[in-house]
């Protein structure tokens, strides 16, 4: 654990070095969402993040989503990306992703573009390429509403699908799984804003039928309070 | 006089600054009771006289926000101690390096010989630490400059101070007092900090973003139909109609003189005085509107060099520019000295008064500006897009058409017509000239680089008058290092700026432009230019990224000069910022349209999506910088001019 903080302190001093480049080494890291989910039936914690280490056009992306369900690791999803810049706007990344669950790992080739796309939605495409050619293309969008500088209301889409089913991952093929949600976060600083919202679960065609099976009613309606940070 | 410790090997003059004299008069500065904050530990800048100095630059305690924080200072004073040479003699500066880093000390707007001007990897190798640099030069001018360190961003840690240089002959410009107004910008966030924060965020600091009720508020103004078409082009374009400054008073503290706004800088004059006040800007990131309710002003220099004498009620005064101007308070009451950040979002204050105890009214500040089409390079009233290049609605490399002229685009009437008095025969040919000639096109250099025999528009005129112009863009202008291009360039010239605009309509305050610039002394060098380089200041905000013609300074070869020739600069701002643009060495003669009073900066303000152009003789050689002076820019938006 020291260590790992040590590694990040490292990280940090890294952005004091910035010296007579207009191109310093960098690193960033942000925590989206780190927040408890609650509905009739369960309260996961969920953290989704990233971070980067890098310059101005290219970086080296760790992007994390994990959720603990009654202090059990759930599900874990990391994906360690190359990321270059080819437009103003868009970088395109690639890499691997990790799955873990209880008794599950699946490994996947990635390949994306992550950027702002017009209207100022932050964007992002990926294909993931697994083991005996499975095949999934997530989508993710997110945009920013300002009531005031400091409450910010954040509507927040992302789409799963796959190309196969996958029953013990319990995927099915086509659009498995969306994920909206609304979250209204206050601003102490930039880098600091506590927030809550609302974000809906659902499943759809054999995920929806997979998961029927492990009692799963089609969709989920789950309040959301957590914490948003970066540096 | 408790800030002064250096060597006694110099002499001091000690009534020069206002506050100074208010201290003298044994008077405590106004002071906000209320405030609560711990006063910074300066009470008043050292002047220092003479021809030798000992400057000795070291880290030090300070205290502007209330909080303890850590400045770089020249013997312990911030502002830095004001220097005051004579024109004609020769000054020897020791400069001993107290810092654990290297540092520099770079005389702004100082004529003298490349070696000397300070600037780490091009004149010299920067002052080790602990280490005594000698600067020797020969002072060849007179008038108001400043210097600042050229290392790292010391400069944005306090290592900043004036200069005036008394003339040999007697002043033109008569006065009974002068007071040096330097005006900065203090955070207590570590410089490195605030770079890699804009480039993590690059709209961290701008705390005036559109709101829900911004969008109502213009909803009911402007109607659903064009405020759709308006929102819609900004937001297609993913830029910002409020991204007026970089870095803002979210984190920095406005400071006169190195006097916070609470407390206020104090100067004290007797009435039917004519006081001369030297205002520098010596501010990292942060352009200034400058003004005092009720006092006309006379500008009477620009950056150090007399002008024939303008009156004004206000002035924006770019980063790194100084103005001197006049003003005769004939009224026994306090005048407020109000200079307001160019986005509003905050101010440094003085107090010109014949009584120290008196207080005048703090003006409120105005409305902060809205950038329009013009800013991003498109003319009064298209809102077609295909008129900007925005990285993204145009992605396409080859596709680079020049604007139809005969659109019915026409100048924009600010450029000069009502003030300028210019010859009109002259602009028309300059405006032709322009459009007629060949243009070589290197993808490196953009050098519009016109044959000997080929007409160039007359020195005095340039580029700054003649119709908009239709910019050609080498292929290093493209690419995920730039997100805009203007297609159309309007002559900055007689532009007040973003802002200020209207204020001669709404306030009927007369504000000053780059048009109402004449010499006060015949121009020099009367020789037409040569040739023609054209310079684009290009950038990506979102990844806060800037460049010339796409190009980081890292990356790009010398501009070379041929030691002698007379040469026309054309800078074109393909961005939505004011980037005040600096040569060192060599005086940038802007064209305002009087080739025979063409007045001479050190450093000229490129208004968003504009062009601007002047004259440059190359007559001292050497290694020279040449950048934009906006800290945070400047690594990247620079490029070394070589004279040889």
């Amino acid at each position: 654990m020291s260590k790992a903080a040590g590694f990040i302190l490292a990280l940090m001093a890294i952005n004091a070095a910035a010296h007579e480049t207009s191109d310093p080494l960098l690193f960033s890291a942000t925590v989206e969402q780190l927040e408890r989910r609650q509905d009739e039936r369960k309260d996961p914690l969920v953290l989704e993040g990233h971070a980067w280490l890098g310059y101005d056009l290219q970086k080296i992306w760790l992007d994390l989503d994990l959720e603990y369900l009654d202090g059990e690791l759930e599900e874990l999803e990391l994906q360690g990306l190359y990321s270059r810049a080819f437009s103003p706007y868009w970088d395109w990344q690639v890499g691997a992703r990790y799955d873990h669950q209880p008794d599950l790992e699946r490994t996947w080739i990635a390949l994306g573009i992550r950027g702002l796309a017009p209207y100022f939605f932050e964007s992002a495409a990926t294909a993931f390429v697994g083991e005996n050619g499975a095949l999934a293309v997530r989508l993710k969008a997110e945009y920013e509403i300002l009531i005031t500088q400091q409450w910010i209301l954040s509507p927040e889409l992302r789409l799963d699908f796959y190309g196969q089913n996958d029953e013990q991952a319990a995927t099915g093929s086509g659009l498995s799984s969306s994920d909206f949600g609304w979250r209204l976060r206050y601003e102490i600083r930039p880098e600091l804003a506590p927030y809550i919202g609302v974000h809906w679960h659902r499943k759809y065609g054999n995920t929806a039928d997979f998961a029927r099976g492990l009692e799963y009613d089609g969709g989920d309606q789950q309040w959301v309070v957590g914490v948003r940070f970066w540096f | 006089m408790r800030n002064f410790s250096g060597p006694g090997s110099f002499t001091r003059r000690r009534f020069v600054l206002g506050a100074a004299s208010a201290y003298a008069l044994g008077v405590a500065p106004l002071t906000r009771a209320s405030s609560g904050v711990t006063p910074n530990t300066f009470s008043q800048t050292p002047v220092l006289t003479g021809n030798h100095f000992d400057l000795s630059i070291a880290k030090q305690s300070v205290n502007f926000t209330g909080r303890d924080s850590t400045a770089v200072t020249v013997n312990q004073s911030l502002p830095a101690p004001v220097l005051r040479w004579r024109e004609g003699e020769r000054v020897r500066l020791r400069v001993h390096n107290q810092l654990l880093e290297d540092t520099s000390i770079h005389w702004h707007g100082v004529i003298l010989p490349s070696e000397m001007d300070g600037v780490p990897g091009m004149s010299f190798s920067g002052i080790k630490p602990g280490e005594i640099f000698e600067y020797q030069f020969d002072l060849v001018q007179s008038g108001t400059y400043w210097y600042h360190s050229h290392s790292n961003f010391q400069e944005q840690l306090g290592l900043y101070g004036a200069i005036i240089i008394d003339p040999a002959k007697p002043d033109p410009v008569p006065y009974d007092r002068d007071m040096v107004i330097l005006l900065s910008d203090w955070s207590d966030t570590p410089p490195d900090r605030i770079y890699a924060t804009l480039k993590k965020k690059s709209h961290y600091y701008n705390r005036r973003q559109r709101t829900v009720a911004d969008v109502w508020r213009d909803l009911k103004a402007q109607g659903v139909g064009s405020n759709f078409a308006d929102r819609a082009m900004w937001n297609r374009m993913r830029m910002n109609d409020r991204d007026i400054a970089d870095v803002t008073g979210y984190t920095y503290t406005y400071l006169m003189n190195g006097v916070t706004p609470d407390r206020g800088w104090v100067g004290v004059f007797q009435p039917g005085q004519r006081v001369r006040l030297r205002v520098i800007n010596g501010s990292a990131m942060t352009l200034f509107d400058v003004r005092i309710p009720g006092l006309k002003m006379t500008v009477v220099a620009a950056d150090g060099q007399n002008i024939k004498p303008v009156v004004v009620d206000e002035f924006r005064i770019g980063v790194a520019e100084t103005y001197d101007v006049i003003v005769e308070p004939a009224a026994e009451r306090a005048y407020t000295l109000f200079a307001q950040s160019i986005d509003r979002s905050g101010y440094a204050r003085g107090t010109l008064t014949p009584n120290p105890a008196w207080l005048s009214e703090i003006p409120a500040m105005d409305p902060p500006p809205v950038l329009g089409h013009r800013d991003m390079g498109m003319e009064h009233g298209h809102t077609n897009l295909n008129h900007v290049h925005s990285a993204e609605v145009h992605g396409d490399h080859d596709k680079r058409e020049k604007a139809d002229e005969s659109s019915g685009y026409d100048q924009v009437d600010h450029s000069g017509h009502d003030h300028s008095g210019h010859n009109i025969d002259a602009t028309s040919h300059a405006g032709h000239a322009r459009h007629g000639a060949p243009t070589t096109h290197s993808d490196h250099m953009l050098l519009r680089e016109h044959p000997a025999h080929s007409p160039l528009a007359p020195a005095g005129f340039g580029a700054n008058f003649g119709d908009s112009q239709a910019p050609r863009h080498a292929r290093s202008e493209f690419g995920a290092h730039v997100d805009m291009r203007v297609e159309t360039a309007v002559s900055g010239l007689a532009d007040p700026g973003v802002g200020l605009r209207d204020h001669q309509r709404m306030h009927d305050r007369r504000v000053l432009t780059y048009a109402d610039l004449r010499g006060l002394h015949p121009t020099r060098d009367r020789r037409q230019p040569t040739r023609e380089i054209e310079l684009h200041l290009t950038g990506n905000m979102h990844r806060y990224m800037w460049s010339v013609n796409g190009l980081d300074h890292a990356e790009a070869p010398p501009i070379v000069l041929e030691y002698g020739e007379r040469v026309r600069f054309v800078l074109i701002n393909d961005t939505m910022m004011t980037h005040p643009f600096h040569l060192h060495g060599l005086w940038s003669e802007l064209e305002t349209g009087d080739p025979d009073f063409i007045p001479r900066k050190h450093t000229v303000l490129v208004q968003p999506a504009s062009r601007i152009s002047y004259l440059v003789t190359a007559d001292a050689k050497g290694r020279w910088a040449y950048h934009c002076h906006m800290l945070y820019h400047m690594l990247g938006m620079m490029r070394e001019v070589r004279v040889q």
